[in-house]
């Protein structure tokens, strides 16, 4: 009986407790729930190449911007395949919460300063609360400054002045792969040539390859919707580019047709034809700044 | 026979006792939180590499002196968002190991019912990346009225969870890095 006893009591108790470890932490998965998972980094960058990506700035940080566009590969080896010149956009990004940014930025190109909001309307996520796709508003607007060459015009306040809406729709579909669409509106008060159009509409596309876990290939094209397809020397925006992702930073090295590295630049005047060889090498770097005073306090 | 039948219910009733004091006494001794402080700290050149998690989950047998402990790696806070972002997405790949543990037993055999700061050392599993370790760790644990402290610290090798550093990367990084932990709980209630 004694016996019996033993080996019932040791029968019993050896499960109990060599399950008990496996039992804490059951308990500890079981409390913790369901939770909903946010796609986060669907882009590296607040770029996909020229064109506005859904990602914004987070709250209380400042990025500042510089981005370069160099002359025409097909300048050949006297200008150095375009790298004699360079057109340069300095901008900063500043998130005044996690969802809502705005930046200003000047372009060399055309003297011209960008003012812009960008607001995260819905945010893709997988978990307790599955969400699709993300999708980003941005409304800019542009003061072109550059004095006109022929002598005497004076251009209105107005006559200066272009609109950009843009509604970034994307899906992070793997940890690699992510795409965007991005139906855009453009208003010009007065366009740079005549003969073209002040509302033209456009539609982009772009998506990004991871191939490293630090580096991505990324592509963008945009469509613009145009009546006077004949007499205008505008061609459609593509850019190709690599994204190198190093600890605080993002370098974005591309080639792309267009010169300008706004809205109203890249998608409604690229005079450039990747079929003729009008291709700029370009680059965007960003340095990223967190202001938040109360979290850079964090105790170790 | 009616030996057979004594033996038997003897039987039931030893189950019935070890099942039921198993239970009463399990739920007595355990102590938990959902709101413990993880933090780890790796100094470089440029910039210190910090963060917080402060939603450790913690659960604490006092009599049989298991322990486990369970974070998501997306609950570090780092003062640097695009930090935060590298971390999740580069080093931790936070979407493949969305958790690290620790799951194992004090070493000491101390009364943990009396007042007073013990040191003390934990062996078991520590799970980070995916990657497990047989680990010991070193701590002190304070019981107080109620309450159960335990603070640790201990260093966590980039190598040993095949964590990989870049290499483009300018700022060199420690293989190191050193973690911190403070965990205040308090009897668990289901």
């Amino acid at each position: 009986m004694n016996i019996l006893r033993l080996l019932l009591s040791s029968l019993l108790i050896i499960p109990l407790t060599t399950m008990a470890q496996d039992d804490l932490m059951d308990m500890l998965e079981k409390e913790a729930g369901e939770t909903t998972v946010p796609a986060v980094a669907t882009f590296k960058s607040t770029r996909i190449i020229n064109g506005q990506s859904v990602e914004t700035m987070k709250r209380n940080h400042l990025d500042f911007r510089i981005s370069h566009r160099f002359g025409r590969l097909n300048s050949g080896a006297y200008e150095l395949f375009g790298l004699d010149q360079a057109v340069m956009r300095m901008g900063f990004e500043y998130g005044i919460t996690d969802d809502l940014m705005i930046g200003i930025g000047r372009s060399g190109e055309q003297k011209a300063y960008d003012f812009f909001g960008k607001y995260k309307l819905i945010k893709q996520a997988t978990g307790a609360r599955q969400v699709p796709i993300s999708v980003t508003l941005f409304g800019s607007s542009v003061i072109r400054t550059q004095r006109s060459f022929v002598p005497g015009e004076i251009f209105a306040f107005e006559d200066k002045l272009t609109y950009t809406g843009q509604l970034l729709i994307a899906r992070k579909f793997s940890e690699s792969l992510s795409l965007q669409i991005t139906p855009t509106y453009l208003y010009r008060n007065r366009p740079e040539l005549p003969g073209d159009q002040r509302l033209l509409l456009a539609l982009g596309i772009g998506g990004r390859l991871k191939v490293s876990r630090r580096v991505s290939i990324n592509a963008e094209y945009f469509y613009a919707f145009r009546d006077n397809t004949t007499n205008l020397p505008y061609y459609n925006s593509l850019a190709l580019g690599v994204d190198i992702e190093t600890g605080g930073h993002v370098f974005q090295l591309h080639f792309t047709n267009s010169l300008g590295m706004i809205e109203k630049q890249f998608i409604g005047e690229t005079t450039g034809s990747w079929g003729k060889g009008d291709v700029h090498y370009g680059f965007n770097i960003s340095r990223t700044f967190s202001l938040d005073k109360k979290k850079k306090m964090v105790k170790n | 026979m009616d030996i057979n039948k004594l033996e038997r219910s003897i039987g039931i009733l030893l189950t019935f006792l070890i099942f039921t004091g198993q239970s009463a006494w399990a739920q007595s001794t355990l102590y938990a939180t959902s709101a413990g402080q993880t933090s780890f700290f790796s100094k470089t050149p440029v910039e210190d590499i910090k963060a917080v998690n402060k939603k450790t989950q913690v659960i604490l047998n006092t009599t049989s002196g298991e322990i486990a402990v369970r974070m998501n790696m997306r609950d570090f806070d780092f003062p640097n968002e695009l930090m935060e972002e590298h971390f999740n997405e580069n080093y931790m790949e936070s979407a493949k190991y969305p958790t690290s543990t620790f799951k194992g037993k004090v070493d000491q055999d101390i009364d943990l019912t009396k007042n007073g700061t013990y040191n003390l050392t934990a062996s078991g599993t520590f799970t980070i990346h995916g990657k497990s370790q047989n680990r010991t760790l070193k701590g002190d644990i304070t019981v107080k009225g109620g309450e159960i402290l335990i603070n640790s610290e201990f260093n966590v090798s980039l190598s040993d969870h095949s964590i990989d550093v870049p290499k483009i990367v300018f700022v060199k990084i420690a293989q190191n890095i050193q973690v911190k932990s403070s965990y205040s709980m308090v009897p668990y209630k289901q």
